[in-house]
This record gives C-alpha cells, structure tokens and sequence, in this order.
C-alpha cells in the first residue's frame, strides 16, 4: 500500500484535482486530435526525428509559451492569495508549492527555453551557416529539455511538488523537512533538463567560433551573436557545478549521505554557496542575450549602426566574468564577516559599469537616428527606463550592510522582478514579434502589439512598484499571508490589480497571434523591417540549408551594405549542399532519461536500471552507427529558389 | 510619451512616501544599526533617482527630437562607431559612483558588524536566539533565564545575539532595530543591535522555513534597565524552571505563545559553537582567527571557479 | 564533404575538426565539474562527524597501483594515437587493447579501495567527508568506467572498418579524454590521498 500512496498529491485541494481533469482531458484531446487527423507519421518524421535547428527552435518558442502561462497563473494564485489580509484562498502548504514551481518554472522552463529559441533560430541565420555544428546533439538538447520539463510539471499531479522554493535551500529541501517526493522532482528534473542546456553550450560555442560565413570576424559578428556567444560560454563553466550541487542533493534525499544535512558534518550552507555559483552567472546567461536582441531591434529601428560596437563587446565580457565572482551577495547575512561582505559587495557593484555602458551605447545609437515606432522598439524603449529602475535597485542591494535590511524581504522580489521582467521578458516578446514574419511569413498585428506592451508595462507598474515599499515596510517574501494590523493590505491589492493587468497583457498576445493567423497578410517581403543583419538576406519561410550560396561579409551589417553600398553578398554558383539525416535516436533517448528520471523520484530501482540501460543503448548504437548525411542537389535547390519568391540577388 | 510621464510620477511618488509622509519600518530606525542602514538607504536612493531621471531624460530627448516623423523622407541617419571621450564618460561617471557607494558600503559594513556606535565601552547583553520550527528560543545566560516568542530587552545597552537554528535556515530580524543575520543549525553566528529608546517592536524569521514560516514572529520589548532587572526578578519567582523534557516539547514543529522559564537550555543542549569545520568559533578572543580562516575558505572558493 | 589531406586524418574534415573542438570545449566543462567536486572536497573534508579521517582510511598500496596503472595507459594511449597517425592498424588496435586492458586493471584495485573503505565503515553514508569523498573518487571512477567500454567500441570499429577519417577521428577525441581522466587523477593522488596521508 505504501509503494502506491506515495504517488498521491498529499495535499490535495479542489483546484489541483479539477486540474488533473483538465490535463487528462487535454492529453486525451490530443491524442484523439492527431488520430483522427492521421498526423502521427508526419508528428515523427517532420517534428521528433528533426535536426534542424529552425524546428527545434520553434519547439522550444513553443515549451516556452506553454510555460509561461503555467507560470502566470502560478503568478495570479499567489497575487490573489495575497490580495487581502489573513486571506484563506490558498493554504500555506499550497502556497509555498505555487511560488516553488513558479520561480523554478519561469527561470528554467520558460525563459531558458526562450532563449534557446533564440539561439537556434537566429544565430546559424546571423552567421551564414547551414545548421548548428552538430544538429544531432542540438535535438538531444532539445529533448533533455523538455523530458525535464515534463518531468518537473508531472510531480503537480503525481506525488505532489516541490516546496522548499526554487532555490531549494537545506536542510528545508533534505528528508527531515520535505518528506514528500516534491523536492526529488525538483532535483531530477532539473538535472536532466541541466544537461540538455550544457550540450546546448558545446553546441553553440563550437558553431560561433568554427562556423561564421567567410569575412565574418569576431569582431565583425552582428551583436545578438555576441551575446549568445558569451551566454554559451558562461553556460559551459556554470552548469557543471548545478550538476554536482544537484547530484549532492539528489544523494542525500535518495541516498542518505550528509552533504547538507544538520548531522555528521553536513555543511548546509554549502548547498547555497554552489547553487549561487551556477544561480548568478544564470542570470547573466538570460539577460546578455535578451541585451543582444535589443541591441539587433534598437538599431534596426533606429535605422543607424549600434553604437560603440567594442565597448558593447567589452562590457559583456566583463560581466560575464564578473558573474563568477558575485555569487555570495545572495546571502550577505550568513555571517561571513565583513570584509568578505566587502569584496562581494564591490564587485557586485561593479557589475553596474558595465551595464551602464550598454544603456548609454543603446541610448546613443538613438542619437541621430530616425526612430520609427515599432512593436519590437516600444518593448525595448520601455524597457530602457524600467530596467534603469531594476538596475539602480541592484546597485542598493549591493551595498551589504543596507542588504541586511532588504533581504528576503519584498524589495528583492521587486528588484528582481523589475530587472527580468523589462530585461528578458520584453525582450523575448519583442524578439518574437521581430522574428515572427522569418518564423511563419506573415506579422503580428502592429496595433495590437502596441497596446500588449502599454497593457504589460502599466500592470508591470502597478504589481512590482508597490512591493519595494512593503518590502521597506518589513513584508518579508514567501509568506502566504499576513495581518491585517501590518498595514501591507491596500499596496498588495494594488499589486494584485497589476498582476491582473499583466494577464490581460498576455491574453491580448495570444488573441493578436490568433487574430493575425487568420488575417494578416501572406505578401510581405523577406525582409520586412528593413533590417541589417544576415537572417534578413535569406527567403521567408526558410528554406532547410538557410543560404543556397554562402555569404559574403565585410562589416558588423553586411546585409544592410548589400541594400545601401552596393556589397555583393552572394558569389559564385549554386553547388550541392551537404546535410545532416533525421534521427529518431535523440528522442527515444529523451524518453528513457524520462522513465530513468521518474524512476530515480520514486526510487524504483529495477525502473532505473531499466532507464540507464536505454541511455547507455542509445550511446553504444550511436557510436556504431554509419551516418554521413545527405545531398540536397543542385536542381532541387534552384527548384526551391525559384519557388521562393525574390530569390535572385 | 504618457506613459513615460505616468512613470515619472510613479517614482516622484515613490520617493514622497520614503521620505516619510507615513514611516516605513526599515526607515523609522530605532537602533544606531537600523540608523546606519536607513541612511544607507535614502543616500542611495538619492544619489539613484539622480541617475534614473539622467537616464529618463536622454531617453525622452533623444525620442522626441529623432523620431522618424519629425525628419524629413529622405534623411539618411549617419554611420557613427563610437567615440572615445563619450564612452570614457559613460564609464567614468559610473566607476565615480560605484567608489563613492563601494567606500560607503564597506564603512557600513564595519559598523554592522561591531559593537553599536556609542555604545563601546558598555558591557553587553548577550542572549541565545534559537529557532525551531516555527517559534523563537531567548536564553539569557547570564540572567538565567529562557522566554519563547518574547523578547525583553534594555534600552540604551548594546546587546550581543547568538544566532542558531534547530532545524531549516532561519533569518532572526528585528527591522527597526537592524538588519537580519542568519540562523543555521551548525554554527553560531552574532548579530550586534541596540535600541535607543523604551517600546514595542516587531520581530520575525525572515528566511522562508516551511509551512509554519508567515507565522514565524516575535515581539520584542524596550524598557529602562530597572524595569528590565524588576522583569528579571519576577521571572525568577514565578517561572517555572526549563527541562529537557519541556524543552524538547517546546521543539516539536507548531506554533507557540509566549512561555517564560528560569535556567537556559544551554545547560543541555548546548548551542554549536565548536563545531567541526572553520565557520564555527564566534567567542571574543577568536574573533581575529575566525576572520581568516574565513577568508581563505573564500580563497580556494575563488581559485575553484576560474 | 571537403576533405583536406595536409592535415592529419583525425582533422581532414571539417566535421572532424568540429568535433575535436567540441570535445575540448567539453573537457572545459570537465574541469569545472571536477573543480566543484574539489572545491566541495576541500570543504568537507574536515567535517568527519563521527566517522574516520581520511588519515585513518587510506591506504597507500592500492592507490599507488592504481596511479601506476593509470599513467601507464596514458602513455600507452599516446603511443596508440601515434600508431593511428602513421597509418599502422595493428599497432593502434594493440595499444588500445593495452590501454583498456590498464584501464579494467585501475578499476580492479578501485573497486577493492571501495570495498576495503566499507569495511572500515566509511560508507556513503557516515560523514560528509566519506560521502564527498566517495563521490569525488566515483565519479572518476564512473568517468573511467565509461571511457572504457566508450573505448572498447572504437577499438572494435577500428578493427571492422579499418582506420578511416572517421574511426582516426574518434580514437583522437577518445584520447584526449583519457588524458583528461590521468591529469583528474593526478590531482585527486595529490590533494586526496597525499594531502590525506600527511
């Protein structure tokens, strides 16, 4: 009986169980949908076996939007909870579960995943090259992700989640305080999901540096590369230690070892200090890309090359290297002393030059220009003043001695809030609305698109501004209520009325990629916003090899000298391009790292063999395999060209 | 442009209500070290608001004078790389900033972590805060006496906390007497406040510790040294003496009231001072020693994360 | 596929020199998470609660053994990859079978290290010192484990396909990654074991 009620939600409610309806509905929904359409042979073959980096970057643009609105109404639930002192709509138990999933959900499955759309849809584009450098490992990636997405998001309706909050502190996430299987889920699938980014990095590191189309030096690379490129780096030094701290952890709940527990020698502050080592550098790994794309939209729509190009270079390698060494800011008051307060303290502010520079770079590439007001601009002319606001509070929290007063408290959670919000979140809907036309070949509804932003900006205002005031006022974080004698009641209503309009902002996205599926124009131009860069020069939609003929590069905008000075972008002849195969390999492997996964959260050791024996199968197989690609021939990419429209250059 | 005008007043607002026209706790300090760290603040927020409106007001003008509207059709923006004098500036004004708060910060620092400004040549209170899962322990050793959820304390007399948890990481904060410090269940740590005047404030776990954490909180009472010893001997009269057994009952996971006892459960149960590892040893004497060992744990942190 | 013959046949494609940079890059993540299992290590490592010292568990024989073992299959790699280069497939395949045969034998007498540590109980579970020091040790050892029969494969394949731009390629890539295993070890005989003994 107990190997079975340990799959119960143990705490359940009315809203988790209509829930578990609602899922299973959907899912069967689903599955009915793809029969009675017969669309599972093209599901496989044009979808899960795929290794173009386009699919897979629209099937992580699509993981993320799922998850962004399970994050949301995370976010509604808990504004709502706490709307009106001593509230009772949620209970502790459920509230502490809704701001664990959401801040875990949001981080790594939404933003991440956003990201990672990015930078598998633009940057083999922006570079001229065919595909990423090994498109096989770029869907293992992909599938790594999203069986740890799967995984994190099963434990809502089997076993129930995790509720120690996303930073998981011990002893709270060991046995003795969370008995449940939650903070297993927790562990597990991030591990998984944690090693599909980490091949990400590989992968794109080696495809920036080896890859780049002829002429194309680094300094000479369009500015969203960039930040991808120091992203990925900063990927592939963070994430091993999330892998051992996660390790760490999963051996202590599973295992009985003492890492960070109270008891023979467990140090449970040394789960905090590696979590912050990979959790600060994250940070920077979401915002210098969503900095590379402003910095793509800024100047398109400033009609100007980007200001101050190196310092835009420098400034991010610094921060990048500067993330390293920040890390211990997250926890001033653990009593370290002073002087090692006083070292995390000045190097944390001194994260702020850096990024200063980028707002005065963004702000100059204005200057002189001929500003034209897109969506994509109205995001990022918002975000200027708003992250502004989120970037001086970080300078305040920064000052350690001043930080014993905001940690913990609802300062923090306004600051970071403020800086994520305007910085990544913007910048994915303003990236999203940029791209739309290369991804699908038609635009999103520009009117429509301006007032989403307006809706989310005001909403953003009312929800987050209020919380640096309760937060001075002494409303400490994560708490699932408070008195009515604290005085917290009329801002936090303010903040649920914001967050409340930030959900109409959402509904408005969704209701403009709906409306212009259905109305907008099919007769745009490859190259709609007048823009500059690489992945403008190629057809819409894309063809599979990108570029029938390598380009030619010169300058940090080849494109636009292409259109304005007469720079020949396209030489020579067509000749056969050589690509990779589909492989079903990368998702039967995703699959067993999902039985391992769910297997290893309930300790079902016959099933985790099971699981380990799939991966390993799956290694062996692919190191036997013979796999040299396929040709797409000349005729076939002329036959291609000439469907395109405009394909001549 | 409305919008940027409705923000402008946002933060105009923002700044009103800081600047008192109802108190905010963390700015009404109480405490030479809530002083500090309130006036850290509003200095902060002054010199940033400073920034921000710098920010808002390129922003705006560069928006209002080169929008493609009010340029004529065939206006072709110039090619401009960057310029050295505008980017030094652009550096040098931050770094300027970042010296002046760095300088400011570390100062704080000092002072945070040291016996409260005027307050040196007092002997101080030192009393065991410990908590447990969801209630606060108060040993006063010297004293001999243990309460739970309440705190008493004379003003005017610095008073030395010792830290520790038994059980989730816990961050013991008293707002308007000094920022917070951490609890944890393997080590000790010291937090030095002091209240300037006699009343009533609020304390409370501020580190998120399960279910029973929104309900984690304390009160704590500021009375004239007499009143203090007259509490003090009324205690030893009346309260019953703690055990192990009342002790471990008061441990089990809940929500208490108020409870007063005489002796401490130091006596028992002794707080984890010397533990193994380096981070341990708070007393007087070894307070130099544990600063370096401190220091070089951070080292080899560093060298690890290149 | 372009093929350029001036260069070793290990980085005669372009896909070939992809995947050896890939590979370092790889190695690069290697480092820091062996790195944070040092950092954790040299954290832990006096926190014994009530278990043994690391003084009082180690044992010089076995790990000398196993640090010989080791260092010779690095070499016998090496030799192996110089095999490779100059065309020799029976001298490529007799190195790989010495390497792996070096590499099962360090397994052996880690697998006795193991078996000897429980006995004396340090277990996973007896401190935080056993515990990341079983870790760090294993996860070489895991690290080892999977290089071996990662290994054996492409000795196999040698053996079938003969040394082609892409077998030449895996064995390259395969050593480089059993280099990195000796230089982890090296560190872990140093500041495990000797630092441990002292």
């Amino acid at each position: 009986m107990d190997f079975f009620e340990r799959f119960a939600v143990p705490h359940p409610s009315f809203l988790i169980y209509a829930s578990m309806v609602g899922i299973g509905l959907t899912m069967i929904a689903i599955v009915i949908g793809i029969t009675y359409f017969k669309k599972w042979g093209y599901l496989w073959s044009e979808w899960l076996t795929t290794v173009d980096h386009k699919r897979i970057g629209i099937m992580y643009l699509l993981s993320a939007l799922l998850m962004l609105f399970r994050g949301g109404v995370d976010a509604i639930m808990m504004r709502s909870q706490l709307a009106l002192p001593d509230n009772t709509l949620l209970d502790s138990q459920h509230y502490n579960e809704i701001f664990t999933t959401h801040g875990v959900v949001m981080i790594l499955f939404m933003a991440m995943p956003f990201i990672m759309f990015f930078f598998n849809f633009i940057v083999p584009l922006q570079i001229g090259a065919r595909d990423v450098a090994f498109p096989r490992l770029n869907a293992i990636s992909f599938w790594l992700f999203f069986m740890g997405m799967g995984l994190f998001n099963l434990s809502f309706i089997i076993g129930g989640s995790p509720d120690a909050g996303w930073t998981s502190y011990f002893p709270l996430a060991g046995n003795e305080f969370s008995s449940s299987v939650g903070t297993n889920y927790y562990m597990i699938a991030i591990q998984i999901a944690g090693i599909g980014t980490l091949l990400t990095g590989i992968n794109f590191m080696t495809t920036i540096l080896k890859m780049r189309a002829p002429g194309m030096t680094l300094m000479k690379m369009p500015m969203f590369t960039w930040s991808a490129f120091i992203a990925n780096v900063i990927i592939v030094f963070a994430f091993p230690v999330l892998t051992v701290a996660l390790a760490m952890g999963t051996m202590d709940r599973l295992f009985g070892t003492n890492f960070f527990t109270t008891v023979n020698g467990g140090m449970d502050m040394l789960w905090a200090n590696l979590f912050w080592v990979w959790g600060h550098p994250e940070v920077y790994i979401l915002i210098l890309p969503a900095f590379g794309l402003y910095s793509e939209i800024i100047s398109t729509f400033a009609k100007r090359n980007l200001y101050g190009y190196k310092s835009m270079v420098a400034s991010m390698v610094l921060i990048s290297l500067l993330s390293f060494f920040v890390w211990a800011h997250h926890f001033f008051t653990m009593g370290q002393g002073a002087l090692t307060n006083s070292i995390f303290s000045i190097t944390t502010m001194a994260i702020a030059v850096p990024t200063g520079v980028k707002i005065f770079n963004w702000l100059f590439t204005l200057w002189k220009g001929k500003i034209e007001f897109t969506t994509p601009m109205l995001y990022s002319m918002l975000f200027i003043p708003l992250f502004t606001l989120g970037g001086v509070t970080g300078v305040m929290l920064a000052m350690s001695a001043a930080d014993y007063q905001y940690h913990n408290t609802m300062f923090l959670v306004a600051h970071f809030h403020n800086v994520i919000i305007p910085g990544v979140v913007y910048a994915m809907l303003a990236g999203l609305t940029y791209y739309w036309p290369k991804l699908f070949g038609f635009m999103l509804n520009e009117k429509l698109g301006k007032w989403t932003a307006w809706v989310l900006s005001i909403g953003f205002v009312l929800a987050f501004i209020p919380m640096y005031i309760t937060g001075l006022d002494g409303q400490a974080r994560r708490m699932y209520t408070y008195s009515e004698s604290t005085g917290f009641g009329l801002l936090n209503m303010v903040s649920f009325v914001g967050a409340a309009i930030m959900a109409v902002g959402f509904v408005l996205l969704v209701y403009n990629i709906y409306y212009s599926t259905r109305y907008a124009s099919r007769d745009i131009s490859n190259d709609p916003w007048d823009a500059r860069s690489l992945e403008w020069a190629t057809h819409t939609p894309v063809p599979e090899y990108n570029f029938a003929i390598t380009p030619q590069v010169n300058t940090t905008q080849p494109f636009w000298d292409s259109k304005k000075n007469g720079h020949q972008l396209f030489k020579g002849k067509i000749e056969k391009i050589h690509m990779p195969n589909n492989s079903g390999l990368p998702f039967i492997m995703g699959c067993f790292f999902f039985v391992f996964g769910f297997a290893m959260v309930f300790s079902m050791w016959p099933l985790v063999i099971i699981g380990l024996i799939g991966i390993l199968a799956c290694l062996a197989y692919r190191s036997f395999e013979k796999d040299h690609g396929r040709y797409i021939s000349v005729e076939e990419i002329e036959e291609t060209e000439t469907k395109l429209r405009g394909a001549k250059q | 442009m409305k919008m940027k005008w409705a923000l402008f007043t946002m933060l105009l607002a923002l700044g009103s209500v800081l600047s008192g026209c109802e108190p905010l706790l963390v700015l009404d300090p109480k405490g030479p070290q809530a002083k500090t760290q309130a006036d850290d603040i509003m200095l902060s927020i002054w010199i940033m608001s400073a920034i921000v409106i710098a920010v808002f007001a390129i922003l705006i003008f560069m928006l209002m004078k080169y929008r493609a509207s009010k340029q004529s059709k065939d206006y072709e923006p110039p090619h401009i790389e960057g310029n050295a004098i505008v980017e030094a500036i652009c550096v040098g004004i931050p770094v300027i900033i970042v010296i002046f708060l760095s300088i400011l910060s570390v100062k704080s620092n000092y002072e945070v972590e040291a016996t409260p400004a005027g307050y040196e040549d007092q002997e101080p209170l030192v009393i065991y805060a410990s908590s447990s899962n969801w209630k606060w322990h108060f040993s006063y050793p010297e004293e001999n006496i243990e309460t739970v959820n309440y705190l008493y304390i004379p003003a005017n007399r610095p008073i030395e906390f010792k830290l520790y948890s038994f059980g989730p990481i816990t961050s013991f904060w008293i707002p308007q007497l000094g920022g917070q410090k951490y609890a944890m269940s393997d080590m000790v740590t010291t937090l030095h406040l002091a209240a300037d005047v006699e009343g009533e404030f609020d304390g409370r776990n501020a580190n998120f510790s399960g279910e029973g954490f929104a309900k984690n909180t304390f009160q704590v009472t500021s009375m004239s040294q007499a009143d203090f010893d007259d509490w003090v001997k009324e205690v030893h009269e009346t309260a019953k003496p703690i055990t192990e057994e009342t002790f471990d009952k008061l441990l089990e996971p809940g929500h208490l009231g108020r409870s007063t006892y005489t002796g401490t459960h130091l006596e028992f149960s002794p707080a984890p001072e010397h533990n193994h590892g380096s981070q341990d040893s708070n007393t007087e004497e070894s307070e130099h020693q544990h600063h370096d060992s401190n220091h070089t744990d951070e080292e080899s942190n560093h060298h690890s994360n290149h | 596929m372009k093929v350029d013959n001036s260069l070793p046949l290990e980085y005669s494609t372009e896909e070939n020199s992809l995947k050896i940079l890939g590979f370092w890059i790889f190695l690069g993540a290697e480092i820091m998470l062996f790195a944070t299992l040092f950092a954790s290590y040299f954290t832990l490592v006096n926190r014994t609660g009530n278990g043994p010292t690391g003084a009082e568990i180690f044992e010089i024989t076995p790990v000398l053994i196993e640090t010989i073992l080791l260092l010779t299959s690095s070499f016998t790699i090496g030799l192996g990859i110089h095999a490779m280069r100059i065309g020799n497939k029976k001298a490529t395949m007799a190195f790989f079978f010495i390497t792996l045969l070096l590499g099962a034998g360090f397994l052996g007498f880690e697998i006795f290290e193991f078996v000897h540590y429980v006995h004396v109980g340090a277990t996973l579970q007896t401190s935080a010192f056993t515990a990341i020091l079983l870790t760090t040790l294993g996860t070489h050892g895991l690290h080892v484990t999977f290089g071996f029969f990662w290994g054996l494969f492409i000795l196999l394949q040698i053996k079938k396909r003969g040394l082609t731009r892409e077998t030449a390629n895996k064995s390259f890539i395969f050593s480089l990654y059993w280099h990195f295993l000796d230089v982890v070890w090296i560190f872990i005989f140093s500041f495990i074991y000797l630092k441990g003994m002292m």
